[in-house]
């Protein structure tokens, strides 16, 4: 039988320039990101836990006390960071460095899917043959929010807010891009099947060391807006097991509020619009523990 | 992926790349040794899943440009997602220090001007991609000190770009 070489025994370079592009690729994300203080994930392996809601908040929070706040919205299929901001129909622009971001009311720089959009409805679809998408797909979308993070003319940041899409398999392809994120959120909630997809996510960021890790328990308790008086919305403990389990610190627990949802999916953070509101003052109180952790 | 010649027991080097159509990518490797040439054809779905890496076999002639991959592959692009201004600022180009070539340094600095013509072409590429595409001739012109873009520079560009549909 004939002795064939293995990949790595050939070493001359062949001249088809892939790894070289790829590295290149890395290089200019890490370049843009050296501009940046801190990037912070907003996480948490569950859907519908409030997790764009947070960073929506958190960001015009942060941008309210002075820091120059970016905002990603790595939810490629489903977008709502943009219209939590309102800057949906905004425009992006070329500039030499890069493209420019959307800019919201409360001086949030935002980059979602949803301002490359044509239609409102349309879900996402990439150019395809039409068989095998699935084996690509997921290396296009990497690719993209590669290009929301690195090819975005963001300027200097102090914190860099990512909305992560729910499933665990997204923060490791956010952890993929970012390997020394400073900060990752993992929001949760009172529900055991929150704690359940949670405690995956808690130690797939462990495994990846992740700088600061921290709990954001949100819809801990409904606070009636007629009274004020705060009843339990979900009769489960699971953040509080979740707590002791990990170990982990929480770092805000946020009502569920009506008026938070309402201001919030309207493109007004309820931090802005009604910063005396307890959820309002939970967020504001989750920004200072992000400044105060920035390293 | 390499290839190697048996018969000269010698890495195959990159040539040429072409897309015949079909969805076909074919990339021509040379044996250095013998001078024999073959060529890697891929079916859609390969050539897919390369153009989603963002990569080019045989490296690019453009540098990547900002957002390249999901301008290029999103279906259903919003005609206005990007804002056309009259003159898009282009990056300065930077010599190298030390090697200070003389076409950079002519052309450092000017400014290129596009024809009535020309920009009566461009306006024919896809809004979303469009100032992508002005930054990549601008910048070519500007590389090789032409100050005026043309129609005929615009398809010179293209040729020594090789830039296929833009
Ligand atoms: N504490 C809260 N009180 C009231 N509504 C909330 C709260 N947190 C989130 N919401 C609302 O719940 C819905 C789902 O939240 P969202 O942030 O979209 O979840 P996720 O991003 O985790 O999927 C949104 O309409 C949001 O405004
Ligand atoms: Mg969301
Ligand atoms: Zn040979």
């Amino acid at each position: 039988m004939r002795n064939i070489r293995t990949y790595q025994e050939v070493t001359h370079d062949t001249g088809s320039e892939l790894l070289e592009q790829v590295v290149d690729q890395q290089h200019r994300l890490a370049e843009r990101l050296t501009q940046v203080r801190s990037v912070v994930a907003v996480a948490s392996g569950k859907g519908g836990v409030g997790k764009s809601a947070v960073t929506a908040n958190l960001a015009a929070a942060l941008a309210a006390k002075g820091l120059s706040v970016g905002a990603v919205d790595a939810d490629l299929n489903g977008p709502s960071l943009g219209r939590m901001l309102g800057v949906s129909g905004a425009q992006l622009s070329d500039r030499p460095s890069g493209v420019a971001p959307a800019k919201s009311p409360s001086g949030v720089l935002v980059m979602s899917m949803e301002l490359l959009q044509q239609e409102a409805d349309a879900p996402l679809r990439w150019r395809e043959p039409a068989m095998g998408g699935f084996i690509w797909q997921s290396t296009v979308e990497t690719g993209v929010l590669r290009e929301f993070l690195g090819d975005v003319e963001w300027g200097t940041l102090d914190v860099l807010l990512v909305d992560v899409p729910p499933g665990t398999d997204k923060i490791g392809r956010l952890l993929e891009l970012v390997p020394d994120l400073d900060q990752m959120l993992l929001v949760t909630t009172p529900s055991e099947t929150a704690r359940f997809v949670v405690s995956k996510s808690v130690r797939m960021a462990r495994e990846a060391e992740v700088g600061t890790l921290a709990l954001v328990s949100n819809m801990a308790g409904h606070t009636c807006t007629e009274c004020g008086h705060v009843s339990d919305l979900f009769t489960g403990d699971g953040d509080k097991r979740l707590e002791q389990e990990t170990g982990l610190p929480v770092w805000a627990e946020i009502p569920f509020d009506p008026r938070l949802g309402t201001a919030t999916d309207s493109g007004t953070p309820l931090v802005i619009t009604e910063p005396k509101a307890r959820s309002s003052q939970a967020i504001l109180a989750l920004a200072e523990r992000v400044v105060e952790h920035i390293s | 992926m390499k290839f190697v010649c048996l018969e000269c027991d010698e890495v195959m080097a990159f040539a040429e790349r072409q897309i015949p159509g079909d969805g076909t990518l074919a990339a021509v490797f040379t044996c250095g040794g013998c001078g024999r040439e073959m060529a890697m054809l891929t079916n859609p779905m390969e050539t897919q899943l390369v153009s989603s890496m963002g990569v080019k076999i045989g490296g690019r002639e453009v540098p990547a440009q900002p957002m390249e991959l999901a301008r290029t592959s999103l279906e259903g692009g919003r005609d206005d997602a990007f804002a056309l201004s009259e003159d898009i600022p282009l990056a300065d180009i930077e010599p190298e220090p030390g090697v200070e070539s003389t076409t950079v340094s002519q052309a450092a600095g000017g400014r290129v001007v596009w024809t009535s013509d020309a920009t009566g072409r461009l306006e024919r590429v896809p809004s979303f991609v469009r100032g992508m595409v002005k930054r990549i001739y601008t910048d070519w012109a500007r590389e090789k000190g032409v100050s005026e873009i043309t129609p005929e520079i615009m398809d010179r560009a293209r040729t020594e770009l090789g830039l296929e549909g833009m």
